[in-house]
């Protein structure tokens, strides 16, 4: 493997150029540019992660146009943390779309503009975790939002058309505010570079004003509460390969790039701010599992468990504003890529359910449950990272949280930590005691009885993919090294103020 | 305060007063209008801070955000629009429903 700045831009380009190539309507051409894709796509990135262990943070200026004038990507550990998932996740959802009989059953002029938006969020999701810049953020941004949106609809019926108009609608009110924030930043600094633009920021009311618009515009789009209420309906109506990776990574997308201005950009701005973040995070762990626990259908139980989980990352922000550091910054990350692996095998376990029979009410799944262990126990090793259980990738991320808010004295944090761990425990054994309770029972040595009518079989290879992704959630856990060093690159040094006493 | 000021102001009051539409009209149409002019007043400051630069040119960096941002708000606008009419052939309705997690 050779060490190059040029792996990053190869590891954006393939799905873009894939985006390009499935518009061909062609017999094959789902499966020979998933061919081609996955493999260079995986190879960019195995270079992109070894790139960052050689030379560390490192730029690479796209055609040899360097800032102000190109655009350079941007890459440190974090970055390569998140495009190397992303590719990982993708990939394993693509194999899953390959086979899932919802897709065939599609014409095959929408297939392929299926595909091709498919890889467009894919390719602008990977843009934007290496972009360096506050306008290209937006571009990105707007394209992963507005492809997700019309993959959204081509859900089931007229209530995947409302949510994705209820998407749309929000997701544009968050990039507008986003924009308007980051025009008063290029007022207030004259550059979009996002590192440019931390030595020069001023202060005054017009970075505060620019904070406030670019915040609230990026906390819609990680449905951060109270601006989560497009995501329910949205990642519950939407396919199973579009609810997976829109949960898994385009919501984290929202709360990376918050990280990427409140810790470059705003980092001196305003105390407060950062335990208002953790408020919000924390409201949002007790609300989205308390809804998941009332949730009757299983794709709304896991929507509204990524509203939980969401919030778990905001956490981040008071932990390191109170003193906490390395510990926090590691376990909100890791707790971000766990969280990604375990929800899109959740939501590709539920879709599997759903193609067989039609019906995700908990109470039609507990008839046949029995047809389905494959399915429930990928989402019950997907459930281990939610609920925190070891040996889990969510396990080591919490008692990494956990550690920061005991270490720092501020167990108030960790106490919201752990009463998430018990709400989720209480959503996932709701649908994991499916698998037993219910079961009808059956001789000793039985193969089962035979499918009861109405069910349809479900492609072996859906059923792997998932089981793929919640196994990987739960590597994650033993496998941390090598990610822990990863996140660790280019760690933001910087210790942002102490907010105010009193408030 | 100069003119540059003025605009600036301007365009972030046109955005406010399209949010609060945004929030309270129902219809439809009315919010993706609300959507475009909210879109409007970013292009505004957006373009005034262009004209603060210094000299006599005006800096062309805001023109090519807003150049982007028209095209991003076009494709939105197009696809925002014949989205209110696939809900309407199918269920006669130009409003979204009140409880966001409705099933129909």
């Amino acid at each position: 493997m050779v060490a190059s700045t040029a792996w990053v831009a190869i590891a954006v380009a393939v799905p873009l150029l894939a985006a390009l190539a499935s518009l061909w309507q062609g017999r094959w051409t789902a499966l020979i540019v998933a061919v081609l894709a996955i493999p260079g796509s995986l190879l960019a990135n195995v270079g992109v992660v070894w790139t960052v262990f050689e030379l560390g943070v490192h730029r690479h200026p796209v055609g040899g146009w360097g800032a102000p004038l190109g655009i350079d990507l941007h890459v440190d550990g974090l970055a390569a943390a998140f495009l190397a998932l992303l590719a990982l996740i993708a990939a394993v959802i693509t194999v899953h779309m390959l086979v899932d009989p919802d897709m065939r059953a599609l014409s095959p002029r929408r297939r392929s503009l299926f595909w091709s938006l498919w890889y467009l969020v894919w390719g602008a999701l990977a843009a934007m975790f290496v972009s360096g810049d506050a306008f290209n953020i937006y571009v990105t941004l707007e394209l992963a939002t507005l492809a997700g949106v019309i993959l959204v609809s081509f859900g089931h019926g007229t209530t995947a058309l409302f949510a994705s108009m209820r998407y749309l609608l929000l997701g544009t009110f968050g990039a507008l505010s986003y924009v308007l924030g980051v025009a008063l930043l290029y007022g207030d600094t004259g550059t979009l570079d996002l590192a440019l633009m931390a030595e020069r920021i001023g202060s005054g009311a017009a970075p505060v004003v620019a904070a406030g618009l670019v915040t609230v515009g990026l906390a819609v789009k990680a449905a951060l509460v109270p601006l989560h209420v497009w995501l329910p309906p949205a990642h519950a109506s939407a396919p199973a390969g579009v609810s997976a990776i829109l949960s898994a990574l385009v919501v984290k997308a929202g709360f990376y790039l918050m990280v990427r201005f409140w810790f470059g950009p705003f980092v001196q701005l305003d105390g407060a701010t950062w335990t208002v973040l953790g408020i919000l995070g924390a409201v949002g762990v007790v609300w989205g599992s308390l809804c998941a626990i009332r949730q009757e259908r299983l794709k709304l139980l896991i929507a509204y468990s990524t509203v939980a989980q969401v919030g778990y990352l905001f956490l981040l922000f008071p932990l390191v504003a109170g003193g906490a550091h390395a510990a926090a910054w590691s376990g909100a990350h890791y707790l971000a890529l766990s969280h990604a692996a375990a929800k899109a095998a959740a939501f590709l376990a539920a879709g599997n359910i759903l193609t067989s029979q039609g019906d995700d009410r908990l109470s039609m799944i507990a008839r046949a449950a029995r047809h389905h262990h494959l399915s429930l126990l990928a989402f019950g090793l997907a459930g281990a990272t939610l609920m925190g259980l070891p040996p889990s990738g969510g396990f080591l991320a919490k008692w990494l949280l956990v550690t920061a808010a005991v270490d720092t004295g501020q167990w108030w944090w960790a106490a919201v930590l752990i009463a998430g761990g018990i709400l989720a425990a209480i959503y996932v054994y709701r649908v994991v005691r499916l698998a037993y309770v219910t079961s009808p029972a059956e001789p000793p040595g039985s193969t089962g009885p035979p499918r009861p009518p109405g069910l349809l079989p479900v492609p072996m290879v859906a059923i792997l993919a998932a089981l793929a992704l919640a196994l990987l959630s739960v590597v994650l856990g033993f496998a941390s090294a090598m990610p822990l060093r990863l996140l660790e690159i280019g760690m933001p040094a910087v210790v942002p103020p102490e907010p105010e006493p009193g408030r | 305060m100069d003119q540059a000021d003025v605009f600036i102001l301007a365009g972030m009051a046109l955005f406010a007063v399209s949010m609060y539409s945004l929030a309270v009209q129902r219809h439809l149409v009315r919010k993706v209008l609300a959507i475009n002019i909210m879109g409007g007043g970013c292009f505004l400051v957006l373009i005034a801070v262009a004209r603060r630069a210094p000299g006599d040119v005006a800096d062309p960096v805001p023109h090519a955000m807003v150049l982007t941002g028209i095209v991003v708000a076009v494709s939105v606008t197009a696809f925002a629009l014949i989205l209110a009419r696939r809900i309407r052939a199918g269920t006669g309705r130009t409003e979204l429903p009140e409880d966001a997690s409705e099933q129909t």
